[in-house]
């Protein structure tokens, strides 16, 4: 007898899975090992970042604050607050995590934005796809991160490459999806009229911070 | 200890709270409505300053330079859905262009 229902996903289908989405982190943690090593953020940190963090957009937040001359505090912080949406994912998927308390904390590192959106791709979340793919998407970025930095210790002046704009294109091609919702671009409005308010007056990192008060805007019923 | 490698412990540490907060602490409860809202908008609002202070920034004055050309190319290469990667290398590129030009 044959049985017809959907066979429970392995780890190999969840490595499977990523691998049509490998160049996207490869070409990223590339971009990052440059610019991070560009901009003197260093390449060892920039890899001990990309191996602890293991998260895009917050690790270019850091690096970017840090690079205008920003606190160590305002820099962390832009970083932290961009990765608070992992608390959010994280509820999304708490209950698929089996084991106890250590292996939890370990195994939840896989989760990213696209290891998380593959394991939802059949209606409910499964967590050997989620693990399977968040350590193929690990091993390609803390991977490419250390190859990029090689990369960028030959580049001499990387803002006559014009690095520092490709920075604020990446996190206005971060910025566009969420841009949908009515919430999120009036909320984009006033972070951006805080920012812009604030960048003539304030040192560095601190109109980011700022900006982050916009938030507050969820309150409202 | 450099900047940098503070930067690291404080982001990495706090990452891995936060990735681990709900399958480690919270099980199947949800987040309340409210603060699942602002949680939603941390994202959006700190990408949107992130864009003004690179696009904008100088020491503590607002600069209109070449990076706004470069970033006006990747606006329309973000529009026309390409992916990350090639909206950063036009904005590069733009910007190298106006950079070399001037």
């Amino acid at each position: 007898m044959s049985d017809l229902r959907p066979a429970e996903p392995r780890i190999r289908d969840g490595v499977r899975a990523a691998l049509p989405l490998a160049p996207s982190p490869i070409l990223f943690g590339l971009s990052y090992g440059v610019l991070a090593d560009a901009t003197g953020f260093g390449e060892a940190a920039a890899i001990v970042m990309s191996a602890t963090t293991f998260g895009g957009a917050a690790q270019f937040a850091a690096a970017s604050v840090l690079d205008a001359g920003g606190t160590i505090a305002a820099a962390a912080l832009a970083a932290i607050f961009l990765n608070a949406r992992y608390v959010a994912i994280g509820m999304t998927v708490a209950s698929i995590f089996p084991g106890g308390r250590l292996r939890r904390l370990v195994e939840s590192q896989a989760i990213v934005d696209e290891s998380w959106a593959l394991s939802g791709r059949r209606g409910r979340f499964e967590w050997p796809i989620l693990v399977g793919s968040g350590l193929v998407f690990y091993v390609l970025w803390v991977g490419s991160t250390a190859a990029g930095t090689v990369v960028g210790g030959v580049l001499e002046d990387p803002n006559a490459l014009g690095l520092d704009a490709a920075f604020a294109a990446l996190f206005l091609a971060l910025l566009v999806p969420y841009l949908r919702e009515r919430r999120s671009r009036q909320a984009a409005v006033l972070a951006a009229a805080i920012t812009f308010a604030l960048l003539p007056a304030a040192p560095a990192g601190i109109p980011i911070i700022a900006a982050s008060a916009a938030c507050l805007l969820g309150l409202r019923r | 200890m450099s900047d940098a490698w503070i930067v690291v412990a404080l982001v990495g540490v706090a990452t891995i709270a936060l990735k681990s907060a709900g399958p480690v602490l919270i099980g199947r409860r949800p987040l309340p409505p409210r603060a699942q809202s602002v949680v939603d908008l941390l994202a959006p609002v700190m990408l949107v300053s992130l864009v003004v202070v690179q696009t904008f920034g100088g020491d503590e004055q607002i600069e209109v330079d070449a990076r706004v050309v470069g970033v006006a190319a990747a606006l329309v290469a973000v529009w026309r859905r390409a992916h990350v990667v090639v909206a950063m290398a036009v904005a590069a590129a733009a910007t190298a262009l106006v950079r070399l030009a001037a």
